[in-house]
């Protein structure tokens, strides 16, 4: 894909100084507080005034007590570790997996040829859907949490690491062949690091997917962990308890997206050399 | 360069492995034929309540719900990412706010909903449109932020009005992006629908809810049926979607 692009005089980017540009990401950081106080007000003046009754709507300061309180009692961390140490087995399973299928189906075309629609077919029903199957097979237990979190997993990290794979340009590996790279070579300096970037991707999409799932089967089939937490809250409607356990579990999902973001900016650093 | 037809025949090896051993090993009796069920069982199960219009009912009830959600919640996120990526202040004041609440799981608002809206169609279309809206509504934000000044100022230039510049301009330049987004949601809402129908109650009609019951009733054949039917609505929606994207964005070339 070839685009045209017209450059105009005033379309040179300027550059703002250092102070101005430390000046602005304060601005942005000050301007990014009034609306979710405005909305937290609005949330305090509901309760205060009871527009909704507690039991549907419980006032801020009774969710962050009840929130120092689920700490304290040692229920919210106890949750809170077996949610994540499902979440790291079965992603890491299903990430295995994946990048195994996935480089075995971007590598070999024959691979591909008796892989990939099956592949397609087991990926194409939703995670979900797996589950009451899954349900009936191997029970409630440890398994079918795991391997459902697999699943979610898998999909998104083989599919991006066969795409990337396949990807890569031709012009690299003929550059590397001009060089006489061995085949060892070629895998490890070039197509590798050249289809990183998507990989990773898969990766990042199939933690976000992993910590859905979680979610999900344990709101559904669990007697333990976040997920738990939110049904068991909502079943004696404590809104407390289940708004509490929300706000933990979006920190989470933030704290994963942002270690994975944080781990591709060292691995891909060379990326940005180039420009 | 191989035929297309070797290329198909390897690709059906596996399935085709794999229903051979299922049917061995429950004919062999080597497994609990009541827990795996033998696949000519899982036929007569799927031409009975096919026939029967138990499943089509479902489906039926399980799409309007889909695209009503899903209507709603792109329409809404079309609108909030067009307004965040034309305004910075917006831009500013709502979305870190956006970005942070995007990052709790879908799964966690549904015991929120269901308390605020009960368990009926209401929680249930209002979740569907907020897992449309999500994806809709960054893949627009990012679209529009592409459209770069050089573009604006030759709009500028040519006197373009607000509605023109928004018509003319700035939707199309983010009509890919758009697209991707709308294609997103739309899987999303599927699988949004699937999870309302399993975690809000089994007395309505759908198909998530045709396989809890499946699941009560320790039907595996009802679930496998409706397992095939999700994946395979799946599939077409998916299908659909990369057609249309495809016929509406012409003018940008083959889509990858």
């Amino acid at each position: 894909m070839s685009t045209l692009t017209i450059a105009l005089p005033s379309a040179a980017p300027q550059q703002p100084g250092r102070l101005l540009r430390w000046n602005d990401s304060l601005t942005r950081f000050a301007l990014s507080w009034p609306f979710p106080l405005a909305v937290l007000l609005l949330w305090y003046l509901a309760a205060e005034f009871e527009w909704l009754p507690p039991q549907i709507l419980p006032p801020p300061g009774m969710v962050a007590a009840t929130f120092v309180d689920l700490v304290r009692s040692g229920e919210l961390p106890d949750n809170l570790w077996i949610s994540l140490w499902r979440v790291l087995g079965g992603f890491l399973a299903g990430g295995l997996a994946g990048i195994a299928l996935g480089v075995a189906m971007g590598l070999s075309p024959t691979a591909r040829d008796y892989l990939y629609p099956t592949f397609r077919l087991v990926a194409q029903v939703p995670s979900l859907g797996w589950l009451p199957l899954l349900m009936m097979l191997v029970g409630i237990g440890e398994a079918l949490k795991i391997i459902l979190i697999s699943k979610a997993a898998f999909v998104p990290i083989a599919l991006n690491t066969c795409k990337g794979l396949q990807g890569v340009s031709n012009r690299f590996i003929e550059v590397a062949r001009v060089y006489r790279f061995t085949r060892w070579q070629l895998l490890t300096k070039v197509v590798f690091p050249a289809a990183l970037p998507q990989i990773w991707n898969g990766i990042r999409y199939g933690l976000t997917h992993a910590w859905l799932a979680l979610v999900a089967v344990e709101l559904l089939a669990s007697s333990e962990g976040l997920g738990f937490m939110i049904v068991y809250g909502r079943q004696l409607y404590q809104l407390d308890v289940v708004l509490a356990a929300v706000v933990v579990v979006g920190a989470i999902g933030f704290a994963l997206d942002k270690i994975l973001a944080l781990i591709e900016q060292r691995l891909l650093r060379w990326r940005r050399d180039g420009f | 360069m191989k035929t297309l037809r070797e290329t198909d025949l390897r690709g059906v090896m596996l399935p085709l492995a794999f229903l051979l051993l299922w049917y061995v090993v429950t004919a062999m009796q080597l497994v609990n034929t009541k827990l795996i069920v033998p696949p000519g069982a899982v036929v007569d199960s799927a031409w009975q309540v096919i026939t029967s219009g138990q499943l089509l009912t479902g489906l039926r009830a399980s799409l309007t719900r889909d695209i009503a959600g899903f209507a709603a919640g792109s329409t809404a996120g079309i609108l909030f990412g067009l307004v965040l990526g034309v305004s910075r202040w917006a831009e500013r004041l709502v979305g870190p706010t956006f970005h942070t609440l995007k990052q709790i799981s879908l799964f966690a608002w549904l015991p929120l909903l269901s308390t605020w809206l009960g368990t009926g169609e209401a929680a249930k279309i209002l979740f569907i449109a907020l897992s449309a809206f999500y994806p809709v509504a960054l893949n627009t934000f990012e679209g529009v932020r592409s459209v770069t000044r050089a573009q604006v100022e030759v709009a500028r230039v040519l006197g373009f009005d607000r509605w023109q510049l928004a018509w003319r301009l700035i939707l199309p330049a983010a009509a890919p992006q758009i697209a991707t987004g709308l294609h997103l949601a739309l899987l999303y809402a599927w699988l949004a629908t699937i999870g309302a129908e399993y975690l809000l109650g089994s007395s309505a009609q759908g198909i998530g809810s045709v396989v809890i019951r499946g699941k009560a009733t320790f039907h595996v054949e009802l679930i496998i049926v409706g397992m095939l039917l999700i994946g395979l609505v799946g599939m077409v929606l998916n299908r659909l979607a990369t057609l249309v994207e495809s016929r509406v964005l012409h003018w940008r070339g083959p889509v990858h």
